[in-house]
């Protein structure tokens, strides 16, 4: 038996290795600090708010966010009437009116984010072919959430290793699938202004459009980790409780 | 139940309805009065866990199935905006997309501690086989509900899955075509999907009944696998089980809670956050933790056709299981050699589910068909054989026995010969 039990952990440790080793020839992802990430955190409000900046200066001008409603950033520190401003900055179509016609108003809270290129196709016919994607849910779509998301931010590389040729217009990117993406190397060092100071490094950019990402994939993340929290302190008393009865209850038997 | 006595109501209401319709009467026996052996472990505790689990994913699915909308251009967005705008609708859908997970952990150990009690021998054949049946009701409704968001992974999920009836020769286009409502996975799949995946949690429902009330005839096994002789072998099902059995799902709820609001993507997958798109097919399209198993076994078989019929006949196996097992005593603590083959059989299926995370090829698939080959082993030639030449130990007289022999207060005239306990 008790050969048994350790032959059988032996194989299941070796295959254990064998998916290490595996797993260990995809690019590694190397993990970043984020404020959200545990049962305690919470998203770092200023830093969302500096990654919008980054997502309406930059992102935006190829990338849409076409699921996100713009009432949304209510939830990263921004008040009523910001929230107006920001919305009003934006051109929504509308429509049609009376005579039939779409016409152009200033966006509300209300609406969503516009995208950039009115269909898939002008996005493509712009962008060399490749597609940029929606980035509404980008930090839940990718393995690797926003680890992945500031590795490949920060892992475009000018010159590509030995041996690797670029198909014309692609880039290299250490951490992209396959290595070689549409994409160009978009952060620069200073390439925003931050209104609150902040020194706009690559690696700060890269951070903070990462956290924003993260908020508009999941506005709920806070509000969930808090329930959280109350929920399971709250049965985990019940639990206590319940062995309490059990035990008693049980104890009459013998 | 042979024990069972007509209860007396007071409440004057309830009398009245139950002499013409005896569903308080029924309820006592079942619920209250139901004789439960005195020793069973928590490991019984599943199948309460599993009815709770029911129970959560059809009132979640309700509330869900009232913001979704079954349509290839809406249905990722109706998700989206319940993820976002409808009222807790993040926390419906965390607890729906999660209790699938939930439930299958729950109904697999409810399985695995069947299979080491033995809990499927006689009397409880039919009971066993309608559990093979809920298990295979319960497959077909996580597939159709992970289909439903129309994610990258739902669609080529569906596409894979929907594609293996074409393996039948002759019949198996049509079936496919007939299966998708068209010639690809396309709206009218997603939606007879979405109105499968309303009505087979109800099929569940009336299966678990049955399987309840089967259960309810022979009586629940318990870890000695000896039938309860008498009174002393078992305590009322209320309020020794219920509160037993209530202590054990709100342990469950914690593990749950844990995923829900700490890990709520944890056991999806990442695709399913890209919208469907029959032009991208993702690099390893990968269904649910809890098929892995059975997708190693189909892809383990080289040709197709052989690989649906192996992956059907996995579970075919189980529902032939209380005749391939020969052996007449049930609980593996008397079947030594049984016992570590069991073990081995655990392994298999952790093993299989690896491999069936992993790309078909190389030693991975190896992997998977070794573990196919002995899960096949196992049911087929392992047990017929080792019923007829293990020679199991001798079993107790009662279950009250070994139950008290260190409880300390032994009732008077029990028994109190020494007992060979494994």
């Amino acid at each position: 038996m008790r050969s048994l039990k350790s032959a059988i952990l032996s194989a299941a440790v070796a295959l254990g290795l064998a998916g290490a080793a595996q797993a260990s020839e995809a690019v590694h992802i190397p993990k970043q600090e984020w404020s959200h990430s545990g049962v305690f955190g919470t998203i770092d409000k200023a830093s969302a708010q500096r990654g919008f900046q980054i997502y309406k200066e930059v992102c935006s001008t190829c990338h849409s966010a076409k699921l996100v409603p713009i009432r949304t950033l209510a939830g990263i520190g921004f008040n009523e009437d910001e929230l107006k401003a920001i919305a009003a900055g934006y051109e929504v179509q509308a429509g049609p009116n009376d005579a039939g016609e779409m016409f152009m108003r200033p966006g509300i809270p209300a609406d969503r984010f516009p995208s950039p290129f009115p269909n898939d196709n002008a996005a493509r016919a712009a962008n060399n072919g490749a597609l940029p994607p929606d980035l509404s849910l980008m930090a839940k779509a990718r393995v690797g959430g926003e680890d992945y998301l500031y590795a490949f931010l920060t892992g475009f590389e000018e010159n590509p290793p030995e041996g690797v040729t670029l198909m014309p217009g692609m880039n290299y990117n250490k951490y992209f699938p396959g290595h070689q993406v549409g994409m160009p190397n978009i952060l620069m060092p200073d390439g925003v202004t931050y209104a609150d100071g902040t020194p706009a490094t690559v690696q700060q950019q890269a951070h903070d459009i990462s956290t924003f990402l993260t908020f508009i994939a999941e506005p709920h993340m806070d509000a969930r980790k808090q329930m959280g929290v109350k929920v399971i302190l709250f049965l985990i008393v019940l639990a206590g409780l319940m062995y309490a009865t059990k035990r008693k209850l049980w104890s009459t038997l013998h | 139940m042979a024990q069972a006595h007509a209860p007396q109501f007071k409440n004057p209401v309830v009398k009245w309805i139950d002499s013409r319709l005896p569903i308080f009467t029924m309820l006592d026996h079942e619920y209250n009065q139901y004789p439960m052996p005195r020793n069973v472990n928590y490991l019984w505790a599943f199948g309460a866990i599993a009815g709770i689990m029911l129970v959560i994913m059809i009132a979640t699915g309700l509330v869900l199935a009232m913001q979704y909308a079954a349509n290839t251009h809406i249905a990722f967005e109706s998700v989206e905006r319940i993820m976002r705008d409808v009222n807790y609708g993040w926390l419906l859908r965390y607890v729906h997309a999660n209790g699938a997970s939930m439930f299958f952990i729950a109904v697999y150990i409810h399985m695995f501690r069947g299979l080491y009690y033995g809990s499927y021998k006689a009397p409880r054949e039919i009971l066993w086989i309608l559990g093979v049946f809920i298990l295979l009701a319960m497959m077909a409704t996580a597939f159709m509900g992970y289909v439903l968001p129309w994610g990258q992974m739902s669609f080529w999920g569906a596409t894979v899955i929907t594609n293996l009836f074409s393996a039948f020769p002759l019949v198996g286009d049509p079936i496919v075509t007939w299966l998708w409502g068209g010639f690809s996975v396309d709206n009218p799949t997603l939606n007879r999907f979405f109105a499968l995946h309303f009505l087979l949690p109800f099929v569940l429902l009336g299966l678990v009944v049955l399987h309840t009330a089967a259960l309810h005839v022979s009586g629940s096994n318990n870890p000695l696998g000896i039938d309860a002789k008498g009174p002393q072998d078992t305590v009322p099902f209320n309020p020794y089980v219920t509160v037993k059995d209530g202590f054990a799902v709100v342990v469950f709820l914690i593990f749950y809670a844990g995923f829900v609001f700490f890990a709520p993507n944890y056991l999806g997958h990442p695709d399913n956050y890209i919208p469907a798109n029959p032009l991208v097919t993702p690099a390893h399209i990968v269904p649910e933790w809890y098929f892995l198993p059975f997708y190693a076994i189909l892809r383990a078989i080289p040709d197709k056709l052989g690989g649906v019929l192996a992956m059907f006949g996995a579970i075919a196996v189980l529902a032939a299981l209380p005749w391939l097992d020969t052996s007449k005593v049930r609980s593996c603590k008397f079947r030594p050699i049984y016992r570590q083959f069991f073990w081995i059989l655990a392994i298999d299926a952790l093993v299989l589910g690896y491999a069936g995370a992993m790309p078909a090829e190389g030693v991975w698939l190896l992997v998977a068909r070794i573990g196919t080959a002995y899960y096949f082993f196992h049911f087929l030639i392992l047990l017929p054989l080792l019923g007829k030449l293990e020679r199991p130990l001798p079993l107790p007289a009662s279950i009250c026995e070994p139950v008290l022999k260190g409880g300390g207060r032994v009732a008077a005239g029990a028994h109190a010969k020494p007992m060979e306990k494994a």
